[in-house]
């Protein structure tokens, strides 16, 4: 089971929390006693998780590195971890991205340090928790348990409307979550008394209640993706929290919508999931475009990137809800490419917010001349994150417009177009901000540190690395995927087959 | 030997008297006055009932009561009395912080 | 050791030298790097083509790029003599332009940047023009439209050439979004996006249709269309040219490169690669003729009139680029890429020229302020007359040759609308004469009409400029004799090379209309260079009263006939006016925020209703505690 003989994934999830816990020992006023130690955690952490990557099997669609212990036995619920393929990508991402979320809060985070850094490394465990969790008892808690921290996050460390915008994200993802616990539990009962996710993935379930279970999930994963019509809490979240917020928030915690919808509506309802393949085609397609083009209208710098996020993740789960491989592998690849390349934009816009606080793009102009390698680095996720070949988003996009195509050529073709809109508002994001005569506002200010330069040089070097050589990543995928393929498309086909029989007989 | 129901009734005119002073009343002392009545009143019904039914609960039980109800009242007469120094009055109407 | 790997990989290393230590340690000697880079890639571009000649073709994979289950592309190369003849258009003009830059670009604060940015673009360029699958030619087309990006937008702090650049790129991504869609039905029609096979395996879907969004297509006169989609961007063809005259923004060498040589002409290799796919759709193949061909009248009308050196160039660019495509489009791709081959020397060195000029005016563009540089600036002179004879097709030159070739071509081609685009291909070269002279006359010659502080300042440029355009100069007049067709008794060696990739077009006609062909073109070039002549030598008033005579035709073609504007009103303005009225006022803020927020809203009216029960005077909750009791009470008894 565990290769490694070591509870790997536990000591990965509750290692931050331990950080959290030995930083509410520490004197408040010892301010960089408590930096330096959530950066050692975050980066122990980190360095744990290596051994995932080198070590995984890439010839199974098996959970591996595996733990199960017994929970609460009379309600036949357990403590199990386990990763795969589609998982492993992001339990990566989200321990490199707290190393960099306390980085780039370095100096910027000034009042209530303290509980800033047990949030953060609270945070860590419980993300972590949700893309290793076997069991929906222990999954719906670490993806309750994530809301806490980032609602704290905004409401306390953000901008000026923070509460309006705390409440809001709050409610929004607690209302879709209740829906899906509503719907574990009919689960619970239809299974026999099970929550272990492995064998509740391979029972079939009668169509009606798959589609009811599958919108009653649709509404967690929807809001969290999200999807389109259910996108609004978004720029508000994104705009109000403070950088390690707003990266957290676009790196992972949107991921887990889409996440969801792979590990969890696709297998437990593969008929209900192809029946509204049209629904869901046709929301990210209007995701994409919306998202697109509202985006051009925007004045604020982190509303933009946040509609932007709409419009990748619109690409997304087009990917996922095209139903073959190329599809869901973009799919998967982009949501890694996303939180890397909008993490990263996070990251810069925080960097500059720091020396002007203002977000007001108007604000901004000639940035180029005064911070060239800020420029730069910043023109790197302009591009990736319109798609250019070598960069990881070029990969993640081709391939969910080549699988949308084959799923169905409208949604390739009109997820193209959102490709030329992307181009247009970002390059004339970077032009109004970058280019052009030097504003007041932004004359003299001093280049990205050092710090900031090793805060975004991982982002830099992965947005090649996929980019360049993307099967690195795309090889972990491809059996579980494959695997996960086979159940959806052929999940009901023994049923539909005999409905088809009795059609003739009655013919 | 005097019948139960003549205890009951005396019980019940004390513990409407109680009731009526309660809901009329608005000198916060007179109000708990009448909940010190009220108590009262069931304490005579508990009296009553354990000698009717020779069980010898009902009168520990009016014994707790009673003293639960001194108690009460010291305190009761306490936060009067600190309501008193901070409002200047003991006239509950003018006491509606807790009003939504 | 594979040495051809050198010609991408040097420049690339020369661009991560220059990018990464350039600001701080190399600065003034940048140039070095680069230079030495693509010199390195010249060379061993002439020793491949040494290669091909004696017959050796290379096609090898150099790792899987992209794998995802039955869908592979890889980073590989093919070097055949498509690709060869190419690679040396490519690697010739960017040495010469770079050894120009370090003449013209001296003193540039982005010295550095200038010159990493050439080499991130020569790696492009030649990824594009060696690849061996789709995939890696996409790579290297939306490459290179990002190195034009970053050109053009040189000046960043000017906010015409940034405009420009945003335009360039977003302009060629309407293109690009064509390409890929190509791309994506090729893989879904062959299940592979390697050349070769697709290739070889085209002909079986030649009768093949296809549903696209609903409609029953010939498959690949829609494979080929949605490809030339790509072309028509890059190349700047109707109705995606207008980012190529903005994008003269940029320095001149990098217009003499990107926006003449090469990167505009990948649009027309593309054409000449997928040969095999355009041949099978007569449908297509009259598209691209037709593009061409009224590409090259538009354009050459245009050029007719502009006042601005760099513009008027930028124009006949857009025009010769139609030529070519109207060479692939009657099927001559051979005499297309022939074109493109001479025409990489010509106007090169006409933007050098004018490149030239500019610094010896001060940046001035205008030329009706120049005048009599004749005498200040022999050697760019006589440069520019000898690039400028090529372009107007004057026997002998080598634009004389592939001008004659695509013209004779289309002729006699099987083409349905070759005769058409014949008339409009002889047209153009008249105009091509006239407003290439009308350059030349307007600047060289006469008096001297700028202000006196800038004829003070006029003179020969310094010895790295002037060298590079001398060995153009070679180019433009001597590339053509490679291809000297047989009637004038050449070999027509150029076509013969390319002819195992492009294969052959047969000519039906006698040798008598060959000489027909040749004698009406050449009549064109004599007679738009006389007209010209006339016009702004002898009789300098024709113009202008011709200019008041048909002012509304003047005035369109000032204009450019209004397509920016066009496109402004019609793409532009709608799509802002959408997102902020429609989308953040309406669907965002009206219907979504409104059920988002109104739900809570809701509640909280609810609530603020039911508070009203809760007054705070503890005798009346009492009281109501009492009705309650006596209801229950009262229920109890009498039920």
């Amino acid at each position: 089971m565990n290769d490694l003989n070591f509870p790997i994934l536990s000591a990965l999830i509750f290692l931050p929390v331990a950080g959290a816990a030995l930083l509410l020992l520490i004197s408040r006023s010892n301010e960089s006693l408590i930096k330096w130690i959530s950066l050692i955690v975050s980066t122990a952490a980190f360095i744990i998780s290596i051994p995932l990557f080198t070590e995984f099997n890439k010839s199974t669609h098996l959970m591996q590195f595996t733990e199960k212990h017994s929970w609460i036995p009379s309600l036949n619920i357990n403590y199990s971890l386990g990763i795969d393929g589609i998982s492993i990508l992001f339990v990566l991402l989200s321990t490199l991205i707290t190393i960099l979320c306390v980085l780039i809060s370095w100096n910027s985070i000034k009042a209530k340090v303290k509980e800033f850094y047990i949030s953060i490394l609270i945070m860590e465990g419980a993300m972590l928790g949700v893309f290793c969790a076997l069991d929906f008892m222990l999954f719906y808690l670490f993806w309750e348990a994530m809301l806490i921290p980032m609602y704290l996050l905004i409401g306390v460390w953000g901008g000026s409307n923070r509460i309006y915008a705390a409440v809001k994200f709050f409610l929004y993802t607690l209302a879709g979550s209740v829906l899906m616990l509503v719907g574990i539990i009919v689960l619970y009962y239809q299974s026999g008394r099970t929550l272990d996710i492995l064998e509740l993935t391979a029972k079939t379930y009668p169509y009606p209640l798959q589609l009811w279970l599958f919108w009653a999930f649709f509404a967690a994963f929807a809001v969290k993706v999200p999807m389109f019509p259910l996108h609004t809490w978004l720029p508000d979240a994104h705009t109000e929290a403070p950088t390690a917020g707003s990266v957290i928030l676009a790196a992972v915690l949107i991921k887990m919508g889409a996440y969801g919808f792979i590990r969890f509506s696709l297998p437990l309802f593969p008929e209900a999931s192809r029946a509204m393949t049209p629904v869901m085609l046709a929301l990210s397609v209007i995701a994409i475009i919306y998202g697109a083009v509202i985006c051009l209208a925007q004045t604020d710098l982190k509303r933009l990137i946040a509609y932007s996020s709409v419009s990748h993740m619109g690409f997304v789960t087009l990917g996922i809800f095209a139903l073959n491989l190329q599809g869901m592998e973009g799919g998967i690849l982009q949501m890694i490419n996303h939180g890397i390349v909008t993490g990263a934009l996070f990251l810069s816009v925080g960097m500059i917010y720091d020396r002007t606080h203002t977000r007001q793009i108007s604000d901004y102009g000639g940035v180029a001349s005064v911070m060239p390698v800020y420029a730069a680095m910043f023109m790197v996720f302009t591009l990736a994150s319109i798609g250019l070949p070598a960069t990881n988003g070029f990969i993640g996009e081709f391939l969910i417009i080549l699988g949308g195509f084959r799923a169905n050529q409208w949604a390739g073709v009109l997820a193209a177009t959102g490709v030329i809109i992307g181009a247009g508002y970002m390059l004339w994001l970077y032009q109004r901000v970058f280019f052009m005569e030097t504003k007041p506002k932004v004359a003299g200010l001093a280049d990205i540190n050092l710090r900031e330069i090793i805060t975004l040089l991982p982002m830099i070097i992965l947005i090649f690395w996929i980019g360049v050589y993307p099967n690195v990543f795309l090889g972990f995928m491809h059996e579980s995927v494959k695997h996960l393929l086979e159940r959806v498309n052929s999940g009901g086909a023994h049923e539909a087959s005999i409905a088809k029989n009795i059609l003739e007989i009655i013919k | 030997m005097v019948p139960l129901n003549w205890y009951l009734i005396l019980s019940a005119a004390v513990f409407m008297i109680g009731v009526f002073g309660f809901l009329t009343r608005r000198n916060i002392i007179i109000i708990f006055m009448s909940v010190e009545l009220m108590l009262n009143a069931v304490n005579i019904s508990l009296v009553a009932f354990s000698h009717y039914l020779q069980d010898m609960r009902g009168q520990i039980l009016v014994i707790f009561i009673i003293t639960v109800a001194a108690a009460e009242a010291a305190i009761g007469f306490a936060i009067i009395i600190a309501l008193f120094r901070n409002k200047d009055t003991v006239h509950v109407d003018e006491m509606d912080e807790m009003k939504g | 050791m594979n040495n051809y790997l050198l010609i991408p990989f040097l420049p690339l290393a020369a661009f991560l030298i220059n990018i990464l230590f350039g600001r701080k340690y190399l600065k003034e000697n940048s140039h070095w790097v680069s230079i030495l880079a693509v010199a390195g890639s010249w060379i061993v571009t002439v020793i491949t083509l040494l290669d091909v000649l004696s017959g050796k073709i290379i096609n090898e994979d150099l790792y899987s790029w992209i794998v995802s289950g039955e869908f592979k592309a890889s980073v590989g190369f093919l070097i055949d003599q498509l690709t060869v003849v190419m690679l040396i258009v490519v690697t010739t003009c960017s040495a010469l332009i770079h050894i120009y830059s370090i003449g013209y670009m001296r003193g540039d604060k982005g010295y550095y940047r200038f010159f990493a940015y050439l080499s991130l673009f020569t790696f492009c360029m030649l990824m594009l023009v060696m690849a061996n699958n789709f995939l890696q030619l996409y790579f290297g087309w939306e490459g290179v439209g990002l190195c034009s990006y970053f050109l053009i937008g040189y000046y960043f702090d000017k906010k015409s050439a940034s405009d420009a650049g945003k335009k360039a790129f977003i302009v060629n991504r309407f293109g690009d979004f064509g390409f890929g869609l190509g791309i994506i039905m090729i893989f879904l029609t062959f299940g592979t996006a390697y050349y070769a096979p697709v290739f070889s395996q085209a002909k079986n879907f030649a009768a093949q249709t296809v549903n696209f969004l609903g409609y029953d297509v010939h498959l690949m006169t829609l494979i080929a269309l949605l490809l030339f989609c790509g072309s028509i961007g890059k190349s700047a063809q109707m109705p995606l040219h207008v980012w190529l005259p903005d994008a003269m923004e940029g320095p001149t060498p990098v217009s003499a490169l990107i926006h003449a040589a090469t990167m505009v002409t990948a649009g027309v290799f593309l054409v000449a690669r997928c040969s095999p796919i355009f041949s099978l759709s007569e449908t297509a193949l009259t598209v691209v003729a037709l593009t061409g061909a009224i590409t090259a009248l538009f354009a050459a009308t245009i050029a007719l009139v502009q006042k601005d050196i760099k513009r008027i160039i930028a124009y006949s660019t857009i025009s010769q680029l139609g030529y070519m495509f109207l060479a692939a489009g009657v099927g001559a791709y051979g005499a297309g890429v022939f074109h493109l081959y001479t025409h990489s020397f010509f106007k090169a060195l006409l933007f050098l020229c004018a490149g030239s000029v500019m610094h010896a005016m001060s940046g001035e563009l205008d030329i009706q302020k120049m005048g009599g540089l004749k005498k200040y600036m022999p050697i760019t002179y006589w440069t520019m007359l000898f690039a400028s004879l090529s372009i107007a097709g004057m026997p002998g030159f080598a634009g004389f040759f592939s001008k004659d070739e695509i013209l004779w071509l289309a002729y006699s081609g099987q083409s349905p609308v070759g005769k058409f685009v014949w008339v409009i291909g002889a047209l153009v070269a008249f105009l091509t004469a006239f407003y290439s002279f009308r350059l030349i006359f307007l600047t060289f010659h006469g008096k001297f009409r700028g202000t006196h502080e800038q004829e003070h300042h006029l003179h020969e440029s310094p010895k790295t400029m002037t060298v590079p355009l001398i060995l153009l100069c070679i180019g433009a007049v001597a590339s053509g004799w490679v291809g000297i067709p047989h009637l004038l008794g050449g070999g027509a060696h150029f076509m013969e090379f390319l002819k195992p990739v492009l294969g052959h077009s047969e000519a039906n006609a006698t040798h008598t209309e060959e000489w027909m062909v040749m004698a009406i073109s050449t009549i064109a070039g004599f007679s738009g260079i006389g007209l010209a002549a006339l016009f702004y030598l002898v009789k300098t008033d024709i113009p202008v009263r011709l200019a008041q005579k048909f002012n509304t035709v003047y005035k369109t073609l000032w204009n450019k006939y209004y397509v920016d504007e066009l496109y402004s009103f019609i793409i532009v303005r709608p799509a802002i006016w959408t997102a902020k009225n429609i989308l953040i006022g309406i669907t965002d803020a009206r219907i979504i925020e409104a059920v988002v927020n109104g739900v809570p809203k809701g509640l909280g009216e609810f609530s603020r209703i039911l508070r009203k029960v809760q007054t705070g005077l503890v005798q009346r909750y009492a009281a109501i505690m009492a009705l309650g009791l006596l209801i229950i009470v009262a229920y109890m008894l009498w039920r």
